[in-house]
């Protein structure tokens, strides 16, 4: 049975249970609304939740746990020898989800009956060749044991999914006749279903927690499982980056420094245009700059903020990269020849920086804004022109603040994944010519996770290591820079 | 003191001579200084307003060919007799083009002009025609003996030449296009077989293959990313207004409140790549959620948005004042009906708001969507229903974009560019809805 389908059963059923819970309050006291403690809806909402909160609960739990506790069961027991030579037990269990979602698709369109489809006894060639013919994908010839696994698949897939059926039905029920039975003069539904509203509104806010411990732990399991592969001094001391994806493991290098290197290059290059142009403009806007200007400048350069970065990336590499060849590339307008090919740092760098730009201005902005009337009024008081101001009052007391503004752009710049994708280029190098192509920590774990690896291979599982070291530094760069700005906050208030 | 200064020299030593009129040096070098200054901030501003313009113009300068396609309109006359030939040769999609260029002979005889025409420059031009031409007779046998009118289109390197992309003097002889070929697509023009319409194709259709930059479309991946922003929606509105309800008016001040605030700090400014890396490792390693599917996407980008939502939907909720809350507290509400029945409410504007511009957010994220799969898989079709637009692989719209600009034909590109224009237009009109939004029903308290 689909899982929609249950969820409108439990839903018919929770609906059901309001108008009884409802009805037999407003019995109970003869009609007289008035001597309930809650309102008649609060004891039909009270029964609603109990039938279908605990239901819905269930199914998620269950439709969770079902496949994890499946493809144990499978996976014990797919013996050694049926895992093709090159490929792993993960892969093997693809193809068994693969093959039993087949024969449901064969059953489906009548090109055998269900006895057939879990019949032990059918020769594996003879299935294959009907598989085929149903359309499902089947890669090469079934073997006996992954067949046997499939149809172990299909067995406990659809008695799990009869006994979830079952459970969840149940579940709403019992709750809807629980919550029919409370339904009395004296209850205080109210209080209940307003617990139960605070409840869900606690779990909704957990979210945040979950998904920090899911990045905390997704990451962590599979570095782990990564340093059990690859010595980990090598990985953070090894200057050299050259994964192999033609042999199985051995002949990889996958040394972080040059990534790091080229990340930090980028991200410095970046910096370089974004704060400069970014402090100037809100300088500008926040002490010079009319009401009118402000009104006109200051959306257009949030205008940059709001642009996908997958457009930042198309720009680089299709109108950035090629001018710069243009102009320092063979034969170009400087008659250097320092820039090979459209790839390179400064390309990267440049549109990360200009993608910054709204970032730092609005902060400083904000920032620049908070210092109080009071500082500026006592500067002019002794003489001081508009920028003196500035420079030696106003940024002073600004400065913890911008500095925070720039370690968040910095973190931005780090973690920036689309424009060095498309930008920077795929040679990891350590080297001090901006114009040559380099590689960043983001474009790595993309290219090692994109693609058909098997992701028991170290040079799959490097990216979670990357991921790791990207989150790390990151974090500490936001922790510091929030830390300082609140602080910086405090201050004036 | 007047000891002091009956003491002091008689010739005090000369001051320098100032007016007031006349600015000094040092007043001149300050208010230099002041301008020089006030420069940079202008000049600044400058550079940002002109890297917007930039972008601007090489985004619609190298997009708007995107949305045009070049075609050849040709009316073919398929007698029985010709039909029965070509169906009983061996080679017979050529037969089928034989009868296309006799066509293309006849209209352009008919204004009197003429140019050698041979089957190799006509698939170089038009691409393989036969296929889809005796496909067509073979479904609608009844329209054989009338005319039939064809609209088909040009190869990519014709459209570029139309568009003035591939020139002349630039074009060398391929097996794609030869400079020959470039006189009979003249002739072409001048008599009107050949001309350019709006590119419906490229909106409506599908991805293609990744030899035929021509026929690749934008359709499917929008109406993936549709599904995508449905899940999006569907859960992080709820949820962030949930969240934000409980941190805003109920939650009380203890270490888990703490913990909540400072992890969804965090989580803003978490690189959305790591995001993808949590989707890869729990929705399809440990939940064995199928790759490349919507569904999959949607609850990447919502974990991702989520944040963005609940800081705008407390600050929306924050902004309702006090007083509110206390006339329904007053009047016999408990907490939970002041909150739901009157905060709540004069709030929605502002978190509706928020919610728009967390979606156009997650509209063009693109990081998350490489690593569940949505790229090097050629979305070919749209889903076949509903339910199917949730799980079945699909891509999405700048995960489609992406995917032109890695391909190796710079034909793509072009369709890149054109896929950045509508994906633009996307979020320009929901930025615009939530901005009429705000001006509609924004409340000064």
């Amino acid at each position: 049975m689909p899982t929609i389908w249950l969820i409108l059963i439990v839903l018919a059923v929770a609906a059901a249970g309001y108008a009884a819970g409802r009805g037999r309050a407003l019995r109970g006291v003869g009609g007289e609304g008035r001597s309930l403690h809650s309102t008649p809806a609060y004891h039909g909402a009270n029964v609603a939740m109990k039938s279908a909160g605990p239901a819905l609960l269930l199914l998620a739990v269950w439709l969770a746990a079902q496949p994890v506790y499946v493809n144990g069961i499978v996976s014990a027991m797919i013996p050694d020898s049926a895992v093709r030579d090159g490929t792993s037990l993960e892969l093997t269990l693809a193809e068994v989800r693969r093959t039993a979602r087949g024969l449901d698709l064969a059953v489906e369109k009548g090109l055998m009956d269900e006895e057939f489809a879990r019949d032990a006894g059918v020769d594996p060639a003879d299935m294959t060749a009907r598989l085929r013919d149903s359309g499902a994908v089947v890669t090469s010839a079934v073997t006996a044991p992954v067949l046997e696994a499939a149809r172990k698949f299909r067995a406990l897939d659809a008695a799990g999914g009869r006994f979830m059926a079952a459970a969840v039905v149940a579940a709403a029920v019992l709750g809807a006749l629980w919550g029919i039975g409370q339904a009395r003069k004296g209850f205080r539904a109210r209080n209940v279903v307003e617990r139960g509203i605070e409840a869900a509104l606690i779990a909704a806010a957990s979210i945040a927690i979950l998904t920090t411990l899911g990045i905390v732990l997704s990451l962590l399991f599979n570095t782990v499982e990564f340093f059990g592969l690859y010595p980990a001094h090598e990985f953070f001391f090894g200057t050299s980056w050259a994964p192999s994806f033609s042999g199985r493991g051995g002949s990889s290098e996958l040394g972080v420094p040059p990534l790091l290197w080229g990340t930090l290059y980028i991200s410095l290059v970046a910096l370089l245009v974004a704060v400069p142009i970014g402090l100037f403009s809100a300088i500008y806007l926040s002490e010079y700059a009319g009401s009118g200007v402000r009104s006109v400048a200051k959306p257009m350069l949030e205008v940059l903020a709001g642009i996908p970065t997958i457009v930042y990336g198309l720009f680089a590499l299709l109108t950035v990269g090629p001018l710069l060849v243009d102009v320092f590339g063979e034969g170009g307008l400087l008659g250097v020849s320092w820039q090979g090919g459209g790839r390179s740092v400064m390309t990267a760098g440049l549109v990360m920086g200009v993608m910054l730009i709204p970032f730092v201005s609005s902060l400083s902005d904000d920032i620049i804004r908070a210092v109080p009337r009071a500082m500026r009024d006592g500067s002019y008081g002794l003489g001081a022109t508009r920028s003196e101001t500035i420079k030696r009052v106003v940024l002073p007391a600004a400065l913890p603040g911008i500095v925070g503004a720039v370690l968040l752009a910095a973190s931005r710049a780090i973690g920036e994944t689309m424009i060095v994708v498309l930008g920077a280029g795929a040679a990891a190098r350590l080297s001090l010519n901006p114009f040559e192509a380099m590689t960043t920590v983001t474009a790595k774990i993309v290219s090692q996770l994109t693609g058909d690896s098997d992701f028991a291979s170290p040079e799959a599982l490097v990216a979670f290591a990357l991921g790791m070291t990207l989150f790390v530094i990151t974090l500490a760069l936001n922790v510091f820079a929030l830390y300082i700005v609140r602080n910086y906050r405090e201050q004036y208030e | 003191m007047s000891a002091a200064s009956v003491d002091a020299p008689l010739d005090p030593p000369p001051r320098p001579k100032s007016s007031l009129l006349a600015p000094s040096d040092r007043t001149r070098r300050r208010r230099a200084a002041e301008r020089r200054f006030r420069a940079c901030g202008v000049a600044a501003i400058s550079v940002g307003v002109l890297f917007l313009a930039v972008l601007a113009a090489a985004i619609i300068r190298s997009g708007a060919p995107a949305f045009t396609r070049t075609v050849v309109d040709v009316t073919i006359t398929l007698s029985r007799e010709q039909f029965e030939r070509a169906e009983g040769q061996l080679l017979k999609t050529a037969a089928y083009e034989a009868v296309l260029i006799g066509a293309l002979q006849e209209m352009l005889e008919e204004r009197e002009e003429r140019a050698p025409f041979d089957a190799a420059s006509l698939r170089r031009i038009l691409g393989k025609t036969g296929g889809s031409l005796r496909e067509f007779f073979r479904a609608n046998e009844d329209r054989i003996g009338r005319p039939v009118e064809f609209t088909l289109p040009a190869s990519s390197r014709v459209d570029g030449y139309m568009n003035g992309r591939v020139s002349r003097d630039s074009l060398t002889d391929s097996r794609f296009l030869k400079a020959a070929d470039l006189d009979l697509v003249d002739a072409l023009a001048g008599a009107g077989i050949i001309h350019s319409e709006f590119n419906w194709p490229f909106i409506t259709g599908a991805d293609s293959g990744v030899d035929n930059p021509g026929g690749a479309g934008i359709g499917a991946a929008v109406v993936g990313s549709f599904f995508m922003m449905l899940v999006v929606l569907a859960l992080s509105l709820p949820i962030g207004v949930a969240a934000s309800i409980y941190l805003e008016e109920f939650a009380p001040r203890n270490w888990f409140t703490d913990l909540i605030e400072v992890n969804i700090s965090n989580l803003a400014a978490v690189p959305s790549i790591v995001f993808g890396i949590l989707g890869l490792a729990v929705f399809i390693q440990f939940f064995h959620l199928p790759q490349s599917a919507p569904l999959v996407g949607g609850l990447v980008l919502t974990l991702m948005t989520l944040p963005t939502i609940i800081i705008s939907t407390r600050a929306s909720l924050k902004a309702v004042p006090p007083s509110i809350r206390d006339a329904a507290l007053a009047l016999g509400a408990s907490k939970t009906q002041a909150v739901f029945h009157h905060v709540l409410p004069l709030a929605m504007p502002g978190i509706l708001t928020g919610t728009i511009i967390g979606l156009a957010q997650a509209l063009g994220e693109t990081a998350p969507l490489l690593l569940i799969g949505m790229v090097g898989f050629v979305a070919r079709g749209y889903p076949d229903g509903f339910v199917a637009g949730f799980t079945d692989p699909n891509s999405a719209m700048p995960a489609q974009i992406y995917t032109w600009a890695s391909r190796a034909d710079p034909g793509f590109y072009e369709k890149a560019w054109g896929g950045i224009i509508v994906l633009l237009i996307f979020l320009l009109s929901m930025n615009i809805v939530a901005i009429v939004l705000r001006r509609v029903f924004e409340r000064r308290w």
